[in-house]
């Protein structure tokens, strides 16, 4: 566990420099218009940003800026800086992910014991077709479709927007459906195979009911691989939520970000992938530190 | 060597849609009339007899764009797909077989790029490095990379950032195999190490390899939809399925509703990516059966 925490910043360290160089290798800068900026003016722009001087001299000047906090000014959204956009844009991504990422869990989690709990019947076959189904779903196709069915046909739910609860539902639902499907598929064959085991054999001897042979015993072990599907999830759920935010409209870091590209504006474009791999590295070491808790707790009882 | 017997009765149907899909998308664009590649004054027509599928904003016939549009989304993800298979299966292949320091430290190296957003990178990537392509390409006369350097960086991309389940597939696999007795045989018999890979663990791996490709080529073709979605993949004239998609949803308003412009090509992708899928799913059950 240790190893792993050490491993963090190195980690880290590879992101921010891969993310640096790519950026300022790109060509174009980002004061590069229609108009050509007078010389003297592009100096003095460049010297406040800390795009002047040797490129090496550069990366390590970001690099100490970065280790107090400081992401810089965004080069596009004049005397912003990336910390305040961010600071405005990130909880809106944050809600919206994580709320895709409880509907994901808990409707996967409950599509996959369904399923498994009813093996050889149409019950199960129609559960697997329907994640099937769902997974050829990807946000983008999902997320028009929606709209097009309950905010316009139907006009029951909100085209975009934030701020209401109602706005959350549809963008929450796209950004999870497949997710949800891939969860229900993993604990399904999981579970199935746990329900082959002996331990599970002798809780059914004991007389408990199905339910509880399914959901107090033999799901505790079957959680796992699911479990450590977490940490691919969350990356996915908050690279996807880029495309969920645009159809949605969703003032969110994604949105930026796609601008980010389009503007060159770099130390924000670094700023929201610094951000974003901060808190996967941070989220994936707590998924690592619980399934490690359960796994032991699992082998020792 | 399940894959040359003939297909298990449940991948036939699978099978069969995605024979037509791709013979739709190959030779359907060819039995398209002229006039219908060109704009029309008939914008946003809604499906009929004449537009199957209606038209779009510069009153192109969208069902042909559709087919066309599959042609660079296929094609992406064969292409894609086989490129990751490559990385993978090598990956997989060394890490399988080298001792469990070496293994350890390169399965780490993987799920670490699984829990970073690779896409994320890939993009920057792609823009940083497409202008530079098509610099280079310029210069050294390859006119054809000049047009298509976009395409090109896309695929290869996009095929380095796919390979990471194949590489935990094929690790496992190796991990199996090069216990059997006959991986020892050949290793008592002398033979070194890349000739005990090629020969002995590599073909008795084919079949989970290629049933693997099942799950690699819709996650390319997803990935590139995605980019192109954004409109920071496949860019004008070229379009895919991603990019027809995007402009289906920036027409959707309450008032005039162009439906059929995030439908079909909803459809389109949505049936490519079942066939795949439920292909792979039953060539998985047939094979661990």
């Amino acid at each position: 566990m240790l190893r792993r925490l050490a491993s963090l910043p190195v980690v880290l360290f590879c992101v921010v420099t891969i993310t640096f160089f790519l950026i300022r290798l790109s060509p174009g800068g980002p004061f590069d218009s229609e108009r050509k900026i007078p010389e003297a003016i592009e100096k003095q722009l460049l010297a406040k940003y800390k795009l002047d001087g040797p490129l090496m001299g550069q990366y390590t000047g970001y690099l100490r800026d970065l280790i107090h906090g400081d992401l810089r000014l965004s080069t596009k959204y004049r005397n912003r800086s990336v910390n305040e956009i961010l600071a405005q844009t990130l909880p809106v991504t944050l809600t919206l992910g994580a709320t895709a990422f409880l509907i994901a869990f808990v409707i996967g989690v409950w599509l996959g014991s369904f399923a498994a709990a009813r093996p050889g019947t149409i019950a199960e076959g129609g559960a697997l077709a329907l994640t099937l189904l769902a997974i050829s779903l990807p946000s983008f196709v999902l997320g028009p479709l929606l709209i097009l069915i309950f905010s316009i046909k139907l006009a029951w739910l909100p085209v975009g927007g934030w701020g209401s609860p109602l706005q959350l539902i549809l963008p929450a639902v796209t950004l999870a459906i497949p997710y949800a499907a891939v969860i229900a598929r993993l604990l399904h064959d999981s579970l199935k195979e746990t329900l082959a085991e002996d331990f599970v054999r002798t809780a059914r001897a004991k007389g408990l009911s199905e339910r509880a042979v399914v959901f107090r015993h033999a799901l505790r072990v079957a959680i796992l691989p699911v479990i450590s599907y977490l940490g691919p999830l969350a990356a996915n759920l908050l690279t996807g939520s880029i495309v969920v935010e645009t159809i949605f409209h969703i003032p969110g870091a994604g949105g930026f970000f796609v601008n980010s590209i389009l503007n060159r504006d770099g130390f924000l474009l670094g700023g929201v992938v610094i951000v974003y791999c901060v808190l996967l590295v941070v989220f994936n070491l707590m998924v690592d530190l619980s399934y490690r808790l359960l796994d032991r707790r699992i082998r020792e009882s | 060597m399940s894959l040359s017997l003939p297909l298990p009765k449940s991948a036939r149907l699978p099978a069969l849609l995605l024979a037509i899909l791709i013979l739709a998308v190959l030779a359907g664009p060819l039995l398209f009339p002229h006039a219908y590649q060109l704009p029309g004054s008939d914008t946003y027509a809604p499906p009929s007899t004449s537009h199957l599928c209606g038209t779009d904003l510069n009153g192109r016939d969208l069902l042909l764009r559709i087919l066309e549009g599959g042609r660079i989304s296929l094609l992406v993800g064969i292409c894609g797909a086989a490129i990751s298979l490559l990385i993978g299966t090598t990956y997989g292949l060394i890490a399988g077989s080298s001792g469990s320091g070496v293994d350890n430290s390169m399965m780490r190296f993987v799920d670490i790029l699984y829990s970073v957003p690779r896409l994320i990178f890939i993009l920057i990537f792609i823009n940083a490095f497409n202008e530079r392509l098509q610099l280079a390409a310029s210069n050294h006369g390859w006119d054809w990379l000049v047009s298509s350097s976009r395409l090109v960086i896309l695929i290869l991309s996009l095929g380095f950032i796919e390979w990471l389940t194949m590489a935990r597939i094929v690790r496992g696999q190796t991990l199996t195999l090069r216990e059997r007795s006959y991986v020892a045989a050949a290793r008592v018999l002398g033979e070194g190490y890349w000739k005990i890979l090629w020969r002995h663990l590599l073909p008795n791996m084919t079949g989970i390899i290629l049933v693997y490709l099942t799950l690699a080529i819709p996650s390319v073709i997803i990935d590139e939809a995605f980019l192109s979605f954004l409109g920071l993949g496949v860019q004008a004239p070229q379009s895919s399925w991603g990019s027809l998609l995007a402009e289906g949803a920036a027409s959707i308003n309450p008032l005039k509703g162009a439906w059929w412009l995030i439908l079909f090509p909803s459809l389109a992708l949505l049936a490519t990516l079942l066939a795949i899928y439920s292909l792979g799913d039953a060539l998985r059950r047939s094979l661990s059966r």
